[in-house]
């Protein structure tokens, strides 16, 4: 028979562990979503940088610096349906009806056609390849002539391309096209031939207000953390996840 | 430039916001043609095996010229597929370097299993004995070719033929769930797009299956009847009531399940609901409402039911079987083209839509489809000479029979 003492000391002990498991299970359970906050995507092993961009969408001013200089330094076609990067600008009227443009991707800027008193909110929204580290294109093309690096950046080795574009069909952001003198497929390479020389993407460089920060998602110090870190960050589609790497600063759920 | 004018056209007639890179539509013509083709590669197959396996035996005089005709089609199957790649000379990669996570990449495999495995061996027992005698008959090029396709192997016992029979059997069997497999495959490449909501349910390979089966059954009820007009025998009417019968069974499952579908979307009236039903409404008007519904399923499908309760003599009934078949067949093509060009119409933005007129020339132009549906009949021609199912022994099936 056990005394009452050791009755109630087994109970405190029973509680204790209890609670000790209970809030273990509560803490795991709800510190986790905290690192899926910050990334959309989960960082995988490895060393070496691991290569996110955001956009602060206050800061855009719509003037298709970016898109420019994207076409000059990839040789994107000039016309006005191959686009690696461009801006669209996007109109909430009071009445509440949306307007979305982006006049050759934005290249030559824009103009308001809304009068100013019917304009609720208007914003321009930079989009580019989100480098997904789930990526949609990766995982259908036929013959692996997509895929991620480790520093993740989806790329497309057009040695191997055969043009099914099937890729274009499963990218949710429009980002893909097929290139009309190459028939192969086309994309932001996030300047991969610029990142490896040191130097900044391009339309990074290009972009008059520092809207666009691109840095290494692993490094805690950089700027780009710091950004996310300041920021209430979002992806675009984050229902399909994708895993995208490109955050958008002050995101209005309008803009898909 | 002249190679840019489509687009700028195209460009003019944009309703609503599009990403600038959505102007031109990734998949033409040649993608529409594609799983029509081995839709009714499998729904012929399907028909063939009904007689063989579910031992229909009504469908007795047509089950080799279903084999025939899916061959045929097979054999199409990835032309259109091929020419509407941006390098169709790389094509070979797909066998080569398979992308295990990519649908598409195990279309290959699919294939030529299908093809090898299934329906040439399937031929080639059901054909073997005859082409032994045949051989021996013919003279010049015809000689040839049949001793090279007996393989070598001439044995025309009743022992063999038994064989023969036990192992094309056991063949068709295999068929029926890779004939399955082919089609409800071909709806998984679409249905397993998820950043597309027309295309991205888990319907779509099954409602592929059965519009595959319809579209299938009514092709080789078409070439049973104009093979007999043009051999000018008379046409089994048990067998054509029977395939009518059948089609009207596999067209009631594909309008259910293709209806299911659509109330499913709706009821659910997800982010792009708008969009969508702003597509069926508006610019699938014709092609979804008219051509895929009402004329190739709904008209075919009661006048199937009237005529289970009510027969008309034959020569109507014949009449009334080529139209319905020719709707049929016409209806699924606009079923494959509502699923490939109208997915791509609206904008994944579900803020707009795109234009698509199809042209003339060029590799995923009117003409090259003509073309890749002409050739089969050609094939088949030419496969319904070299094998001239009313030309095999009745002598040698009555030995396979036999117990």
């Amino acid at each position: 028979m056990k005394t009452k003492k050791e009755e109630k000391k087994s109970r405190r002990e029973f509680l204790k562990a209890a609670g000790i498991g209970i809030g273990g299970v509560f803490a795991a359970t709800v510190l986790q979503p905290f690192t899926a906050v910050l990334y959309a995507s989960k960082e995988p092993e490895g060393a070496g940088p691991w290569y996110g961009i955001a956009i602060d969408i206050e800061k855009c001013i719509g003037c298709g610096s970016c898109a420019r200089a994207c076409k000059n330094e990839n040789d994107v076609p000039r016309e006005p349906f191959y686009f690696r990067s461009w801006v669209e600008q996007y109109t909430i009227k009071n009445d509440g009806e949306i307007k979305v443009e982006s006049p050759n991707g934005g290249i030559d800027g824009f103009t308001q056609s809304v009068p100013d008193e019917d304009i609720f909110k208007s914003f321009f929204v930079p989009k580019m390849c989100n480098h997904c580290s789930q990526a949609p294109c990766v995982q259908v093309c036929p013959v692996g002539a997509t895929f991620e690096t480790d520093d993740g950046i989806v790329l497309v080795d057009q040695n191997y391309c055969i043009g099914c574009r099937y890729c274009v069909q499963a990218c949710p952001y429009g980002a893909r096209y097929v290139h009309p003198e190459k028939n192969v497929v086309d994309k932001c390479t996030l300047c991969y031939h610029r990142l490896k020389k040191g130097l900044n993407p391009a339309c990074m460089d290009a972009c008059p207000t520092g809207a666009r920060i691109f840095g290494d998602l692993r490094d805690k110090e950089g700027e780009l953390f710091k950004f996310l870190k300041e920021h209430t960050c979002h992806v675009l589609k984050s229902h399909l996840n994708t895993g995208s790497k490109l955050f958008y600063n002050s995101l209005n759920q309008e803009v898909r | 430039m002249k190679e840019f004018d489509h687009l700028y056209d195209a460009l003019s007639k944009v309703d609503g916001f599009i990403y600038p890179n959505e102007i031109e539509l990734s998949w033409s013509l040649g993608i529409v043609l594609y799983p029509y083709i081995t839709g009714l590669v499998a729904g012929a197959f399907i028909l063939a095996s009904l007689n063989r396996v579910f031992n229909v035996k009504a469908l007795k005089p047509t089950y080799v010229i279903s084999l025939l005709t899916a061959l045929a089609f097979m054999l199409v199957a990835t032309m259109p597929l091929i020419t509407h790649l941006g390098k169709p000379f790389r094509f070979y990669e797909i066998m080569i370097t398979p992308h295990l996570t990519s649908a598409m990449a195990i279309f290959g495999f699919v294939y030529i299993w299908y093809l090898m495995v299934v329906l040439l061996l399937e031929i080639w027992y059901d054909y073997r004995a005859d082409m032994v005698i045949w051989a021996k008959e013919s003279k010049g090029l015809k000689k040839i070719m049949y001793k090279i396709l007996t393989l070598g192997i001439t044995d025309i016992s009743p022992k063999a033929l038994k064989l023969d029979k036990k192992l094309g059997y056991i063949v068709t069997v295999i068929g029926i769930p890779s004939a399955f497999l082919l089609h409800g495959y071909v709806g998984f490449i679409f249905g397993s797009v998820k950043a597309n909501p027309w295309w991205s349910t888990v319907m779509m390979p099954v409602i592929f299956l059965f519009s595959a089966m319809v579209s299938g059954i009514a092709l080789v009820m078409l070439v049973y009847m104009l093979l007999s007009y043009i051999r000018k025998v008379k046409l089994d009417m048990l067998a054509v009531d029977t395939i009518a019968k059948f089609l009207f069974y596999a067209l009631i499952i594909d309008f259910v399940l293709e209806g299911l579908d659509q109330v499913h979307r709706i009821y659910e009236a997800e982010e792009s609901f708008e969009i969508i039903s702003l597509l069926v409404s508006g610019k699938l008007n014709i092609t979804l409402l008219i051509m895929q519904v009402s004329l190739g399923m709904l008209v075919p499908m009661v006048t199937l039911a009237v005529l289970q309760f009510y027969k008309p003599k034959a020569k109507i009934r014949q009449i009334i079987y080529l139209t319905i078949g020719t709707l049929v067949l016409v209806g699924i093509f606009f079923m494959r083209w509502n699923v490939v060009i109208g997915g791509q119409l609206f904008s994944k933005s579900f803020y707009g839509f795109t234009s698509f007129k199809l042209g003339l020339i060029g590799m995923e132009g009117a003409l090259m489809g003509i073309f890749w549906l002409i050739i089969p009949f050609v094939i088949l021609g030419f496969l319904l000479w070299l094998f001239p199912p009313w030309k095999k022994s009745k002598e040698l099936e009555s030995i396979a029979d036999s117990d």
